[in-house]
């Protein structure tokens, strides 16, 4: 094995130990996160509730949009980061892989922005 | 055929909602992106959540794969990081089950209430 391909070889182990690693810290953040996110807006508020005056009372304060941009990248990484495992245990071919993994990382990619610039850009209008 | 149990069936419920969770985060995104073309639109979106019975099934159903999958998690990660945790994985898995379980009756009494005709909230 040339050196390259050792030091190729060594950063992918890294790059899967360091993965490992993102798994359990972004779990057991997302643990409260969601759970949170979850009991708050959909079973401690009535769903019937949740509509466009209630997203506009809540996201006057700044609190809740960092919470739920956190929410959003954190789940986001965790299952896209989930679902490159998945690809790779079941998409075999190389040529196909790389595709599989292009859609991913390209529809994670916008809809991460897609989300985000909502939580940060959206302006109430009166009703 | 492989049949590894309990071991087996945790790992295969992991994947499975970890999938249906992140396809939901997708489709969250968009309905939530919505918001943009004002308040007639967005209300007309979470109507459908709130009024079609199917949606309130997928709702408990997307609400069990959370929490399966957020108890599981805790699960992989005694078993990572406590020495004695690998020996008592098929107990976790019970324990995961039963968490998810048990949390399911409060979601299931709300979400699902009103479908069968009982008034959870007052007013």
């Amino acid at each position: 094995m040339s050196l390259a391909e050792r030091a190729v070889a060594r950063r992918g182990t890294n790059f899967e130990l360091w993965s490992w690693y993102y798994f359990r810290i972004s779990g057991v953040l997302l643990l409260f996160l969601t759970l949170g996110h979850v009991y708050i807006v959909h079973i401690l508020t009535p769903i019937e509730q949740v509509n466009y005056a209630f997203v506009a009372a809540r996201y006057a304060k700044p609190f809740w949009r960092t919470y739920d941009l956190l929410l959003l990248l954190l789940a986001m990484s965790h299952g896209v980061n989930g679902m490159r495992l998945i690809l790779h245990d079941y998409v075999r071919s190389r040529p196909w892989r790389v595709f599989a993994y292009s859609v991913l990382y390209s529809a994670a990619l916008i809809f991460t922005v897609l989300g985000a610039l909502v939580i940060v850009t959206f302006q109430p209008v009166p009703e | 055929m492989y049949r590894g149990r309990e071991g087996m069936w945790a790992w295969i419920f992991h994947r499975v909602s970890g999938i249906g969770v992140l396809l939901f985060l997708f489709i969250h995104i968009v309905d939530t992106a919505l918001i943009g073309w004002g308040p007639g639109v967005y209300n007309a979106v979470t109507r459908i959540y709130h009024e079609w019975t199917i949606f309130r099934f997928l709702q408990f159903t997307l609400i069990a794969a959370v929490l399966y999958h957020s108890f599981n998690g805790v699960r992989i990660i005694m078993i990572d990081f406590w020495p004695q945790g690998y020996k008592y994985q098929r107990q976790l898995f019970y324990g995961a089950l039963t968490l998810t379980m048990l949390a399911l009756i409060p979601t299931g009494y709300f979400l699902l209430g009103p479908v069968f005709g009982i008034e959870t909230r007052q007013g």
